[in-house]
């Protein structure tokens, strides 16, 4: 276990990996990456198919196997299981939205609070994130299989808000939406971060988006992150033009 | 028609197979519940379901008897029994209460190993239980009949000629309390929410904080727990000993496959048309006693190749 105050030395980072390496068994995904998601900001992970952004997402969460050290709020969390890194305030939204498909929206919305007990706080935060998406309210009865893509990842990032995490993974959350759905998504998660503070780390190939909203920004490539700097810096940069923003 | 008249055919008598096949029904419907537990927990078929439900049984009767076989000679507590105008039903609590333990140890000793096994292994563990269990009941208890009486008064009511004889009817009340308390759980309590998704979405479920190797566990308890319900229930009418649930397990399995293994609902209603079926099958058929076992395999098979979901399973794909 880390020292309590490492998070303050690192320059207040909520997460912090270090040299991260990963591996499917005998498939090497990472190859020793390091980043860094400051409290309270958006942080953005781009790359091409394959580069190993979701893994990345899992290699926070517990889902791949893992080398190198993974810190949340200063506790190393490597290779811990989901759930316990879940339940230390990591909420991840997984690429494909993980919609508890037969399970009504009330209900998805229910299991991201699952492990609170203050009753009347879920309710509140009910009432916050149908502030957000309101339309949750009245379909609140409707089984999630009947929601349309965009509708399926507003409520995941839903779920993961009724979990009151410290920190929002999110993997693609443009995958396969059209491309107003796809603003108005990045546009609630920016006032998300806006308002509450909560620190984002948004997985994307939509670097054009995905840099709008973020402060800084890393470039996977094969397992490596290649690139790093403010959002700003990176989408002047040639090769981010080039590759990610078609320009 | 001619088969019928041959067997003395009446309409009351029609309906008296009817009632006391739906008791036998009921019987299997208990134990259809507990198979259905454990397939949406996990999608495997427990073969050792009434061999738990036989040993819970045993518990139950150990108590009101105060028989507790070869380890209550070793350890000197034979004998010891409770001796209360309520005993029937305060041993049923405690096995009940011991069997949802003891399926929550099978599960954590036995399947979590497992877990993430194919599906093959995962049946062959439920066989290899099931022959554990017998074994152990079979060392403990002998291979000999006992007697286990009686849940409810050994009369019946009547009514436009046809008996109603309360253990059918206490049964009946049983499994439809056994029912309602299930459906409660499982739509209306953050635990049985729980408990559905982490079947059905394992992944998701983890990612936000469920323990779903626990809930798994759960579910072996409550399924032995209601399994322990049936066992205590038809034993009475059966006698105990070790094989005493194989025929009903048969049973069980054609009720949940008939009414569909993924809804509880559907179990209870394929249990009691098996039961009302077999009733006639035995009554009306010449010889047909015998036919009964077959009969309930035929019911699989032709379910199977007809209708996989069952009447009342939604033919749909669970894991996305
Ligand atoms: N379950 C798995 N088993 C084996 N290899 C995997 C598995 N998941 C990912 N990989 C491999 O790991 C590498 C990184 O995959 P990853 O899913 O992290 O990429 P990604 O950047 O998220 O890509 P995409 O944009 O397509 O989602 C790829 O080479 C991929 O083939
Ligand atoms: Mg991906």
């Amino acid at each position: 276990m880390a020292p309590p105050d490492s998070a303050s030395r690192n320059g207040h980072a909520l997460l912090e990996l270090r040299d991260v390496h990963a591996s499917y068994g005998p498939i090497r995904a990472l190859h020793g990456i390091s980043l860094a998601v400051p409290a309270g900001s958006v942080v953005a992970l781009l790359g091409a198919n394959g580069a190993g952004k979701t893994t990345t997402l899992r290699a926070v969460s517990g889902m791949v196997k893992t080398q190198g050290s993974v810190q949340f709020e200063g506790h190393e969390i490597t290779n811990g299981r989901p759930e316990d890194v879940a339940r230390l305030g990591i909420a991840h939204v997984p690429s494909g939205r993980g919609t508890m498909t037969q399970l009504t929206v009330w209900e998805n919305l229910q299991m991201g609070a699952y492990v609170r007990r203050d009753r009347g706080a879920i309710r509140r935060d009910f009432d916050r994130v149908t502030g957000y998406f309101p339309w949750m309210r009245e379909r609140r009865h409707q089984v999630a299989v009947t929601l349309s893509g965009g509708e399926q990842q507003m409520l995941a990032i839903g779920r993961a808000l009724m979990m009151r995490p410290r920190l929002l993974l999110l993997d693609e959350p443009s995958l396969g939406l059209a491309p107003l759905i796809v603003r108005q998504i990045f546009e609630i998660i920016a006032t998300i971060n806006r308002e509450e503070q909560l620190s984002t780390l948004v997985v994307e190939q939509n670097a054009n988006l995905a840099l709008k909203i973020a402060a800084r920004a890393y470039v996977l490539e094969v397992g490596r992150i290649v690139l790093e700097g403010s959002a700003s810096e990176l989408s002047r940069h040639e090769s981010v033009r080039k590759s990610y923003l078609g320009i | 028609m001619h088969l019928l008249l041959a067997a003395g055919f009446t309409f009351t008598g029609l309906i008296q197979q009817v009632v006391s096949g739906a008791g036998a029904g009921a019987v299997y419907a208990t134990l259809a519940l507990a198979l259905v537990l454990i397939y949406r927990a996990m999608d495997v078929a427990n073969f050792a379901q009434g061999e738990m439900a036989m040993f819970s049984t045993y518990i139950a009767y150990a108590l009101v008897g105060g028989d507790f076989g070869l380890l209550g000679t070793k350890l000197g507590f034979n004998g010891l029994h409770l001796g209360l105008p309520q005993a029937f039903w305060i041993a049923f609590a405690i096995a009940v209460v011991a069997s949802f333990g003891l399926g929550i140890l099978i599960e954590r000793v036995l399947i979590r190993p497992f877990e993430g096994a194919p599906l093959l292994t995962l049946v062959i563990v439920t066989l290899g239980l099931f022959s554990i269990v017998n074994g152990l009941a079979g060392f403990n208890w002998g291979y000999v009949f006992k007697t286990f009486c009686c849940p409810f008064p050994q009369s019946a009511v009547n009514a436009g000629g046809v008996s109603f004889n309360y253990t059918d009817l206490g049964i009946i009340a049983v499994t439809v309390v056994i029912l309602v308390a299930m459906a409660v759980f499982f739509r209306y309590t953050k635990l049985g929410l729980a408990m559905r998704a982490a079947s059905l979405y394992p992944e998701s479920s983890r990612l936000v904080g469920v323990r779903t190797s626990w809930m798994l566990a759960l579910g072996w308890g409550l399924s032995a727990a209601v399994g322990a319900v049936s066992g205590i229930l038809v034993a009475p009418v059966v006698f105990l000993d070790p094989n005493m649930m194989q025929s009903v397990l048969l049973f069980a399995f054609a009720a949940a496959v008939l009414g569909g293994i993924e809804s509880p609902v559907g179990a209870v209603v394929g249990a009691l048309l098996i039961g009302i079926l077999l009733a006639l099958v035995g009554t009306y058929i010449p010889g047909g006693e015998n036919l009964r076992t077959p009969f309930a395999l035929l019911i699989i098979v032709v379910v199977l190749l007809l209708r996989p979901a069952g009447l009342l399973g939604r033919p749909e794909t669970r894991r996305v």
